[in-house]
């Protein structure tokens, strides 16, 4: 009830811009895993199917000139915050025209034009890299929100509460982003943390605004973000975001994996039915914000501009062998 | 304008022009701003450019690496200081896989312009996490650079190009260096990276020292001048990169090579000095040799810890091997082995 009166709430071209995004993002991982058994992205994939809401509610809240970082599961963070897909489809293929010039490939998706501040594998690394990248732009007396995507197992490391620590002292513009997927590659949050406390709640014991939602309601993330963003522009210092949600594939790779016997099928179709694109799509046809057709239309619209995306990556020139070792130091 | 400046007051001076001529940089670590001022290398700073330029931390030296290296990716200077090296062994994870990294990672559009301070403590019972002589580890790692300056000239010729050097610099340094004095030019001057320097000129033997070694190189080399011997000292100054170059030349004239670091020989820089001048094919007219630690972990007692360092007199006897004489030892110092002078009454 709540819900649909929060909905009601938002102008008809945001409900849409959120859709689009959403929709976006679910349409390019659903390509990467149809195209990845070719054998031509030839770097690891870790895809968000299922999680894509917390991505584009969030980013819906930011401008250009604030700036995102996330770690390996990037895909969605980095499309959500405006990167180029053209140079992310030829990143994966290992191309001269990727994001990082064939350097990096899907772990270190980068686009500074765009604000995505870049991404790298190791857990939880880059959140007080963006702790840091927050209190530099401060000192510059730049207005910049920053914002740390992360895991669960994130929050599992030293550097997170660090970083978490050290935001709150300095009261920094930092949303610290947690989608709770409950999943630690094979290894599920039971045997990581105890049961008797909430992912959120130790980023309160930090003194840190904290909140948790459910990250398959794209509505929810946003309407929550929003305030947090808030926060930070009024120079409130920081806050910490648990979003629950879950991962439909595998940990890493295209494939479904749930035959192997770490989750069961049941924990898996329960999640699917509240699969967070679905959902908005019935809620904004519900309000007749976003027709069958219409949405039908935005489909193919996507689809061609990924066939494009793709095909720019497929006819793009590899590194030359030259590129090896340059950029190993800054001249 | 050339004055006599300590090590440390020549790094505070290093710093303070940094800082005078360049609203960016910014100086960080635990204690950075307080009475003591990491052995006065620091003091008055945050008086000068104020808490947030000058700024002390949290006691989470991975974490606060992390936040170093953010604020360089978004613009900023950052120099971070570790009172000991052993402590900065935390950050290795930032350090090796993050500030070393994003340059090449991100196909150069992202730039990490940090210098990170990491002080080798020596003697007084610094013992096993006090004292240790990494080096190498960092040398090994594409992406950084690692200088090690031995006089007050050096240091602030040095942190002055490593502030404005635009890749991470590990600047590390011997406890030991800081009470000596020397002549430090005014204002800015830099000392490029990667350029050793001669110490003494020679003709008979080459010893290639880093840091605090090339002072206890320059005694032996004064001591054997007395007795024939004609040593050339070159303070090697820049790990990564390094000066092949002075050292082959120096070689090449001398037929003789010692390399003394401030650590263990296994899988130590010294082994990679040896390596280069071996692949080279420099003529050498006698085995090459090495005076480093022993090893083992630091002993703590002020018994043991003698005789685990070694000094000028190891590095005489070394030559004096390689010429078949033996001539006298070369005197202890008049104060206890476990202190750098008599002015070092501890406790670090």
């Amino acid at each position: 009830m709540m819900q649909t009166e929060t909905l009601a709430a938002l102008d008809v071209a945001t409900l849409r811009a959120l859709y689009r995004d959403l929709i976006r993002i679910r349409l390019v991982e659903e390509r990467i895993a149809a195209l990845y058994p070719e054998q031509q992205m030839r770097c690891p994939v870790h895809l968000s199917i299922g999680q894509e809401a917390v991505s584009v509610g969030v980013c819906a809240n930011l401008r250009r000139t604030d700036r995102a970082m996330s770690g390996h599961r990037s895909h969605g963070h980095y499309l959500a915050k405006g990167g180029d897909l053209r140079a992310m489809f030829a990143e994966m293929y290992g191309k001269v025209t990727g994001c990082t010039s064939g350097k990096g490939g899907s772990m270190h998706l980068l686009d500074l034009d765009a604000g995505f501040f870049g991404a790298v594998p190791i857990v939880g690394s880059t959140i007080p890299i963006a702790v840091g990248a927050a209190w530099g732009a401060r000192l510059r007396g730049e207005d910049r929100v920053l914002v740390a995507f992360f895991g669960e197992a994130a929050t599992e490391e030293g550097v997170f509460h660090e970083a978490v620590n050290f935001a709150q002292l300095k009261r920094l513009p930092v949303l610290f982003v947690c989608e709770n997927n409950m999943y630690s590659v094979y290894s599920p949050l039971s045997v990581r943390q105890p049961d008797n406390r909430e992912v959120y709640q130790m980023a309160a014991g930090h003194g840190v605004h904290s909140v948790q939602g459910d990250g398959n309601d794209i509505v929810e993330v946003y309407t929550l973000s929003r305030a947090a963003v808030d926060r930070a522009r009024r120079g409130d210092g920081p806050s910490f975001l648990e979003f629950k949600t879950y991962r439909w594939r595998e940990h890493c790779g295209p494939f479904y994996d749930n035959d192997i016997g770490y989750r069961t099928s049941d924990e898996f179709q329960e999640w699917q039915r509240r699969d967070p694109v679905e959902r908005f799509e019935a809620q904004l046809r519900e309000m007749q914000v976003m027709p069958p057709e219409e949405c039908a239309r935005l489909r193919q619209t996507i689809e061609q501009e990924i066939d494009d995306a793709v095909a720019f990556a497929k006819s793009s020139p590899f590194p030359d062998p030259a590129e090896m070792a340059s950029f190993t130091y800054a001249e | 304008m050339s004055r006599d400046l300590k090590f440390f007051q020549a790094l505070n001076e290093a710093t303070d022009v940094c800082m005078a001529k360049d609203p960016t940089v910014q100086i960080m670590g635990l204690g950075v701003p307080d009475p003591k001022g990491i052995f006065g290398s620091t003091l008055g700073l945050v008086e000068k450019y104020g808490p947030e330029r000058v700024s002390d931390l949290p006691t989470a030296e991975n974490g606060m690496t992390g936040v170093a290296i953010g604020a360089a990716l978004a613009g900023m200077r950052p120099i971070m200081t570790h009172v000991r090296l052993d402590f900065a062994l935390l950050s290795l994870e930032q350090l090796v896989n993050q500030a070393a990294k994003w340059h090449y990672m991100f196909g150069g559009r992202m730039r990490v312009p940090l210098v990170v301070r990491m002080i080798i403590g020596r003697g007084w019972g610094q013992g096993p996490q006090h004292s240790q002589s990494l080096q190498s580890w960092f040398a090994h790692v594409p992406g950084l650079k690692v200088v090690m300056p031995t006089t007050p000239h050096d240091a602030k010729g040095l942190l002055i190009s490593s502030v404005e050097d635009d890749n991470p610099v590990i600047f590390i340094e011997h406890r030991w260096l800081y009470n000596i004095s020397g002549p430090v030019p005014e204002g800015v001057y830099r000392v490029p990276i990667g350029k050793a320097r001669v110490m003494r000129e020679g003709t008979d033997v080459t010893i290639v020292a880093i840091s605090y070694m090339a002072l206890e190189a320059l005694r032996a080399a004064e001591f054997l001048d007395a007795h024939g011997i004609s040593a050339e000292v070159i303070d090697l100054r820049s790990l990564r990169p390094w000066d092949e170059d002075a050292v082959f030349q120096s070689i090449r004239k001398t037929g003789r090579v010692v390399v003394t670091d401030t650590a263990s020989k296994m899988a130590g820089f010294s082994g990679e000095v040896l390596a280069r001048i071996a692949e080279e094919g420099l003529p050498l007219r006698v085995p090459p040799a090495r005076v480093c630690l022993p090893d083992s972990p630091t002993p703590t007692s002020p018994a043991l810890a003698a005789h685990y360092y070694p000094r000028a007199n190891d590095i005489a006897k070394t030559i004096e091997r390689m010429f078949g004489v033996t001539v006298a030892e070369i005197a202890e110092p008049p104060h206890p082995l476990d202190i750098p002078d008599p002015a070092f009454t501890g406790p670090f």
